[in-house]
């Protein structure tokens, strides 16, 4: 079957009053049906833009170029009509922070009720007793009761489970998760993630996780893509890439995650510097001023995504295997 | 269960609004008394002098001779009672009386254009922010500020001048009961300001909350555009104009003082602004305490529409 | 600092409407002040041989007389100037007071802002215009009282905006920084709150003088602001309302410099506003 999702060299970038900002740099990926993919990189790496443009979210100073391809359906440039057909129904994103990203003045019964009553052509009633049993399918108590109350009376995860249940409504083909964990609790963001795990199962769908910790991925994800500065510096299956890394910041990010078995460091491992402001491009490999294996060539030449293995590698020197 | 605990919560909150209010008129009415008692010459010091015999017995209908605080507290119970005392210029008349009559028609235009200000100056900001640096959000805007600029004691005559005298269209000025005519360039040039305004705060707030990320999640869903507007971003977007209802009707009461002396309109606008050149004391005390009232009720409608706006209201206090 | 102050100029002069609108005022300012130089009327001298008269040259009655023959060009700008002194003074009065006022109860906080705030809410909730006609009615009307009246209204929105900078000025760490090396409030507020309240109090200096001219020339224009026999654009406007069909110039010229003055001073101000980047407290 082919591709879910496919990004064919999309570039995004902001006009703002001094100038244009580059958050995404001729970035392409496929995400297969039923895979799970992760989208690895800090923030600043144009890891939430590009979603953002599949989904044609992008705010109005926004310019793009490139393609997205949705089950044959070209996203970028598509008109509201084509978008809206497709948005909420089998593309479905889930967003971080669920205070902020749910309406404050409606109901909870409301704003999922009104996804089905927008695609399925349910009648209010209907949609709103769907509602009901998608929270259940959630693991939320008392549903009847959530379902009329606001998001403030909710709980952080409760809020979270409740955006899920949103994007799943519609028995989505592909969901798209920004950093779905990402204002919770440590306790709760287990949870979050096992209810996706389950999710993922019973309605066979793919699934991209994005997200700036490696760690909450890692045993989750079918592949890995790892983002820097704009652009997609590795792509491999998950376990051959946290086993054998082969670009130098993934090998760090694996680096700096704490560890709970083996000897206490003497201290935490960290990154050193800062990525590169979107404003300000360099020449050669965004990553060269940080990387241990920097070379005079890596500050010249940009280094190309090559394919490496099951997958690819954007770096003069990649570590071997 | 729970709907009985929110209507409760509306209640108390509705109760503690109320109990700032009644304080407030309470305190503009003594206010008001003793402003009156301090003024130099007392209401009776006109320009003719009256003999002794008839101003001892106006001082003493006016209950001037009696102690300060019984002369207050006298004014208060005339006040509960609705009787506001004579008019000193239209001696056929109560203060009551004119307050009567000139009420509602005062009240008639000044609703027909906080009405029309919302009806057309909240889409019209709506849109302006949806179709944001267009042609109409240009032209919108460069008139809203026109509308907010310019006084409404120079719009009228404008208007008067060219719809009356130039277009024959309307009437320049006058009443007559039941005319709808006469009545359409003052409600325009009361209309005009908080209309202007209107459109402004609507498009600003409409603007900010259309940023929101909540309002990037209703278009996620693939909901239409105009469901987003309608449903999700209308009533936050309206909190600023709610807020902004009470100075919209202060200022559709003051410009209803000179559009009313314009236009010759029998409303208790023309009746303050020559109880003010008269010098007419009770008259125009009567009318600084019905507006006073107006002001404080209009107050308290919009605690109850914050509430309704903001579900997150209610729960507080 | 200055980089800031460039930036500002910069975007303020890239905004054409508000550059545009600049010029007009500089214009009219400059007209009210130089003017009556170049013309032999008077006033309020009556030229009974020309009552009425349509703007035109004869006698130097550019814009017309009114009714007692009294020369508008002359009159329109005396007014433009008596409006404009009234709406600088009272605007940096207001400024004053409620600058000082907000700063303090921003600055302090706790109780004492909780009762100043207080005060200003149930002054704001009062219909002070109402009260200021209520009182011109006693005590007559003169100009002294006429600027307490305008004063008293204009501070309460500057004391407001300016209490709400200044709390979330406190609230930095630079702020904080001072108060542990021992500075007293006073300094605080001199050295580090005040610089930076500079901008709102600008914006909303500049949109307070548009918001005083209106409001004084709407007592005037009732009859209860300035009176005879000085002039404002309220009184004129008010001259000019009752000869609306017969000579429609009388109300039209001192209504056209009230409305553009108006109009372009509140178009500074909000291109003021855009250019510092100010938001409300």
């Amino acid at each position: 079957m082919s591709a879910a999702l496919i990004v064919e060299s999309l570039n995004v970038s902001f006009t703002q009053r001094r100038g244009s900002i580059e958050a995404v740099r001729q970035v392409s990926l496929e995400v297969a049906p039923g895979e799970c993919l992760a989208l690895v990189g800090e923030s600043g790496s144009g890891k939430t833009q590009l979603f953002q443009a599949a989904m044609g979210l992008l705010p109005k100073n926004a310019s793009t170029d490139g393609r997205v391809i949705f089950q044959g359906v070209e996203l970028l440039g598509a008109d509201d009509a084509t978008l809206n057909r497709v948005r909420g129904s089998k593309l479905a994103m889930v967003f971080q922070d669920p205070m902020m990203s749910l309406t404050p003045h409606l109901r909870i019964g409301t704003q999922l009720a009104e996804v089905l009553v927008q695609h399925a052509g349910l009648s209010w009633r209907d949609a709103w007793r769907s509602a009901g049993s998608m929270l259940e399918r959630m693991r939320i108590a008392e549903p009847q009761l959530r379902l009329r109350q606001y998001p403030h009376e909710l709980s952080g995860g409760m809020r979270q489970r409740v955006m899920i249940g949103m994007s799943l409504l519609c028995e989505p083909s592909l969901v798209i998760a920004d950093e779905p964990t990402a204002s919770l609790d440590v306790t709760v963001q287990g949870q979050i993630m096992e209810l996706l795990r389950a999710m993922r199962r019973e309605f066979d769908m793919s699934l991209v996780l994005i997200s700036h910790d490696l760690a909450v991925v890692a045993g989750f994800a079918d592949r890995i893509l790892v983002m820097y500065a704009g652009r997609i510096v590795e792509n491999a299956a998950a376990v051959e890439l946290l086993g054998h890394p082969r670009h130098p910041y993934t090998a760090e990010l694996i680096r700096c995650i704490p560890r709970i078995t083996g000897p206490l460091p003497g201290r935490m491992a960290t990154l050193a510097g800062q990525p590169p402001r979107p404003q300000d491009p360099q020449p050669g490999c965004a990553f060269a001023p940080r990387c241990p294996r920097a070379a005079p060539h890596c500050r010249v030449e940009r280094p190309p995504l090559r394919a490496l293995g099951s997958g690819a590698v954007a770096c003069h020197f990649p570590l071997d295997p | 269960m729970r709907s009985v605990a929110r209507l409760a919560a509306m209640v108390r909150y509705f109760l503690t609004r109320l109990a700032t209010a009644i304080p407030t008129l309470f305190i503009i009415v003594t206010i008001t008394f003793f402003v009156m008692r301090a003024a130099p010459g007392g209401p009776f010091d006109q320009e003719q002098a009256l003999p002794p015999e008839i101003l001892a017995n106006l001082q003493n209908a006016y209950g001037q001779n009696l102690p300060v605080w019984r002369q207050y507290v006298r004014y208060l119970s005339s006040l509960a009672h609705g009787d506001f005392g004579p008019s000193f210029k239209y001696k056929d008349f109560t203060v009551t009386e004119l307050i009567g009559q000139g009420l509602p028609v005062t009240l008639k235009l000044g609703s027909i254009a906080i009405v029309l200000a919302l009806l057309l100056g909240i889409p019209l900001g709506a849109l302006a922010a949806v179709r944001q640096n267009s042609v109409l959000d240009y032209t919108a805007m460069s008139l809203a500020v026109l509308g907010i600029a310019i006084p409404s004691f120079v719009v009228l005559p404008v208007l008067a001048l060219l719809f009356g005298i130039y277009l024959h269209w309307l009437p320049v000025a006058g009443w007559e009961p039941g005319s709808v005519r006469h009545l359409v360039l003052p409600i325009a040039a009361l209309t005009l300001p908080p209309l202007a305004y209107i459109a402004r705060l609507t498009r600003g707030s409409m603007l900010e909350v259309l940023h929101s990320q909540f309002i990037r999640t209703a278009r996620a869903k693939g909901l239409p555009l105009r469901t987003v507007i309608l449903r999700h971003a209308m009533r936050p977007a309206l909190m600023p104009v709610a807020s902004y209802l009470v100075p919209a009707v202060a200022a559709i009461m003051t410009g209803s003082l000179v559009v009313e002396s314009i236009a010759g309109l029998p409303g208790i606008g023309r009746y303050l602004v020559q109880g003010a050149v008269n010098r007419d004391y009770t008259l125009v005390l009567g009318m600084v305490i019905i507006y006073s009232a107006l002001l404080i009720g209009m107050g308290l409608l919009v605690d109850l529409l914050y509430a309704w706006l903001d579900p997150r209201v209610r729960s507080q206090r | 600092m200055s980089a800031l102050v460039q930036d500002a100029v910069a975007r303020f002069l890239a905004n054409r409407g508000a550059v545009a609108a600049l010029l007009v005022a500089v214009l009219i300012v400059a007209l009210s002040i130089a003017g009556p130089w170049f013309n032999p009327n008077g006033y309020d001298t009556l030229d009974w041989l020309h009552t009425a008269a349509r703007p035109g040259l004869p006698q130097a009655h550019w814009f017309g007389t009114d009714r007692l023959g009294r020369d508008l060009f002359v009159r329109t700008l005396q007014g433009t100037r008596v409006s404009l002194t009234i709406g600088l003074v009272a605007s940096a009065v207001s400024v004053l007071i409620g600058v000082g006022y907000g700063a303090i109860a921003g600055y302090v906080g706790g109780r004492t802002d909780h009762i100043m705030m207080r005060i200003i809410e149930i002054l704001s909730g009062l219909p002070l215009i109402f009260f200021i006609i209520f009182v011109t009615v006693f005590f007559g009307r003169n100009v002294f009282l006429l600027f307490v009246s305008i004063g008293a209204v204009a501070w309460l929105t500057m004391a407001r905006i300016v209490r709400g900078q200044t709390m979330s000025i406190r609230r930095q760490e630079f702020v904080e920084a001072a108060v542990a090396c021992g500075a007293t409030p006073a300094r605080i507020i001199m050295r580090h709150v005040i610089p930076n309240l500079i901008g709102t109090v600008v914006v909303y200096a500049t949109l307070s003088v548009p918001q005083i001219i209106l409001f004084e020339s709407f007592l005037s224009f009732l009859g209860l602001g300035i009176q005879e026999p000085s002039v404002s654009l309220g009184t004129l406007v008010a001259d000019g309302a009752g000869e609306l069909e017969a000579a429609p110039w009388i109300i039209l010229i001192p209504g056209t410099f009230l409305a553009l003055l108006l109009l372009c001073l509140n178009i500074c101000g909000d291109g003021l506003r855009d250019a510092l980047d100010v938001r409300q407290g």
